[in-house]
């Protein structure tokens, strides 16, 4: 392996500062971020409130603590983000393992399916699903999870092929190890590469279904904040209070940027022949 | 010829299976009636209606009822307008047709330019000056980016409208936010294929003729790289008309876009499943286009495939 170059040192240290300052939402909000106040409705960046203290971001239409909300917010788009692609990852590599190690009939129907879930864009089906199905948490994670995972089948179909032919594989099955076998142990570590730059690409999109679902009001669901959400009300009130909309923006903008800037870094370090394309 | 005919077949399985997963997200809730009942209906209205509509039917017995529908192009009816949904569809469509083109043109007389530059000049400042353009255009939601032109042109300079589309102004921001993401796709795509191009023969020997690197690539370099960009075209047309839905919402632009989110809201589902049954049958007829133009433009993929 070679060593990693230093700006994608850089952008896995942007990362994991915004997974951390995420996950430890809670304990480092400087506010509740569900406490609403109707004094404090929209104040300005930096308003100081004697007996609240500051607001470093200002406060939204009911006068909650923007900071806090992005905070917690944040932690919602991690939490749907990791957990949706680990809803896809899982559904997809399966069936694109299975397609490629059994082949024949198997292989086309899955084939078909995906050729098919891939010719309906991603964000209309979800916006269908989510509501017919109501809007949660849970229902986000399993609609995301299981519409975007034919890019994954894709590419664990087409590695599995290549890896099958190997004579490493036909060893293995001539000492008598079984189909899952193979495919776990010596298959799926063989193709693991590609389908982490897959895996990488599809959270940054997570992100952006989120938040764009909880701006359509379809995603998490208030009070809890989402950065989707927080945007929607700041549409509202864009006259008013440019804080809404702009320091969120800032977060899931600069989250998709790096995630998608350490996908293209991952993606020449597996195969140096792509790189700067 | 067999290329053909194999890809309309696909064309076909897909359009088959879109209808197929779109009717079984319907019934995913159980009871479909309920998502077409206007709001403080009775029990007794919603089994006539359930009966009326055929919901109480064995689900077989209904899918294939479901595809009859739809062969004869019939969308239903809607219940909370009182109108066939293609009707509603149709009166809709024309405003999201004319940002889908504001889009397009944005990406297409910005995103083309800019691959080219560069290509042509590789490896220098511009290259990278425009990477950055590039790369802000892929990762902005289009939310953010719409909001912000909102703040900047409409709030601030009070240059264009917020919302609304009630003069040819009201298109130009929708049409900004909608077009970065593809905007940035045909760079891309294009700055690949005319560096693709500029390392073959006919390159060099134009330039040994004396022909200047502008008109090489100009007379040249072009024709050979629009092949691939003018597939990619196609998709993108389709990606615009989805990514719609959150634009037009943020700009209250009345198309096919906004009318889904209302009728969530007005929980009309039949007009919210037209909507995506339309988008995703635009999708693959594009898809299927795509692949048929560059056999056309391009003689050396009929021989293999």
């Amino acid at each position: 392996m070679r060593r990693l170059p230093l700006s994608t040192l850089l952008l896995l240290a942007v990362l994991l500062l915004m997974a951390a300052a995420a996950f430890t939402a809670p304990w480092i909000s400087p506010h509740d971020p569900l406490r609403q106040s109707l004094l404090l409705r929209l104040k300005p960046p930096g308003s100081v409130d004697p007996r609240q203290g500051v607001f470093l971001l200002g406060t939204d239409d009911l006068g909650r603590d923007l900071l806090a909300r992005i905070l917690c917010g944040a932690r919602a788009s991690f939490a749907v983000a990791m957990l949706s692609v680990a809803v896809s990852l899982v559904v997809g590599v399966s069936l694109g393992l299975v397609a490629g190690w059994v082949r024949g009939w198997a292989a086309a129907i899955i084939m078909r399916l995906v050729d098919t879930m891939l010719s309906i864009p991603a964000i209309l089906l979800a916006v269908l699903t989510v509501a017919v199905i109501g809007p949660s948490f849970l229902s986000l994670i399993l609609v995301l999870g299981l519409t975007r995972w034919p890019r994954y089948t894709r590419v664990a179909y087409a590695s599995t092929l290549q890896v099958a032919a190997m004579p490493y594989i036909q060893a293995s099955e001539m000492a008598g190890a079984g189909a899952a076998r193979i495919l776990l142990r010596h298959v799926l570590p063989n193709i693991a590469g590609p389908l982490m730059v897959v895996a990488t690409s599809e959270f940054g999109l997570m992100i952006l279904f989120e938040a764009g679902l909880s701006f359509l009001g379809l995603g998490i669901q208030p009070p809890a904040p989402s950065w989707g959400s927080i945007m929607s009300a700041g549409r509202q009130y864009v006259e008013r209070a440019w804080w809404l909309t702009v320091f969120p923006g800032i977060g899931l903008f600069t989250l998709v940027l790096c995630i998608n800037l350490l996908g293209d870094a991952m993606r020449d370090q597996l195969d140096p022949r792509s790189a700067g394309r | 010829m067999r290329h053909i005919v194999s890809r309309l077949i696909q064309a076909a399985i897909a359009t088959f299976g879109v209808i197929t997963i779109v009717f079984f997200v319907m019934h995913v809730s159980g009871d479909p009636t309920l998502l077409l009942v206007p709001e403080g209906a009775t029990a007794e209205q919603i089994a006539d209606l359930r009966h009326q509509l055929g919901f109480d039917r064995p689900l077989p017995l209904q899918y294939l009822a479901y595809l009859a529908d739809l062969l004869r192009l019939d969308l239903g009816q809607s219940l909370v307008q009182r109108l066939p949904v293609s009707l509603i569809l149709g009166s809709r469509l024309p405003y999201t047709l004319e940002l889908a083109a504001g889009a397009l043109l944005v990406a297409l007389a910005i995103g083309i330019p800019v691959g080219i530059a560069m290509a042509v000049w590789r490896g220098g400042v511009v290259e990278r000056g425009l990477a950055a353009v590039v790369l802000a255009g892929q990762s902005l939601p289009t939310f953010w980016s719409g909001i912000l032109l909102i703040l900047f042109f409409g709030v601030t300079l009070r240059w264009l409208p917020t919302s609304g589309a009630d003069s040819l102004a009201s298109l130009i921001m929708p049409s900004l936010a909608l077009g970065a993401l593809a905007m940035s796709t045909f760079a891309r795509m294009t700055r690949i294929s005319v560096l693709d191009e500029l390392g073959r023969d006919y390159v060099n020997a134009a330039r040994a003729r004396g022909l200047s690197m502008g008109a090489t690539v100009a007379r040249h370099v072009l024709r050979n790289a629009a092949i691939p960009v003018i597939t990619v075209t196609a998709l993108e047309i389709g990606n615009l008309l989805a990514g719609a839905v959150i634009v037009e919402t943020v700009f209250a632009w009345p198309g096919i876009g906004q009318l889904a989110m209302q009728s969530i809201q007005a929980r009309d589902f039949l007009v919210v499943q037209a909507v995506v049954l339309f988008v995703s049958v635009t999708y693959i007829g594009l898809n299927l286009l795509a692949d048929l133009a560059y056999t056309a433009i391009d003689p050396r993929i009929r021989g293999q495939a």
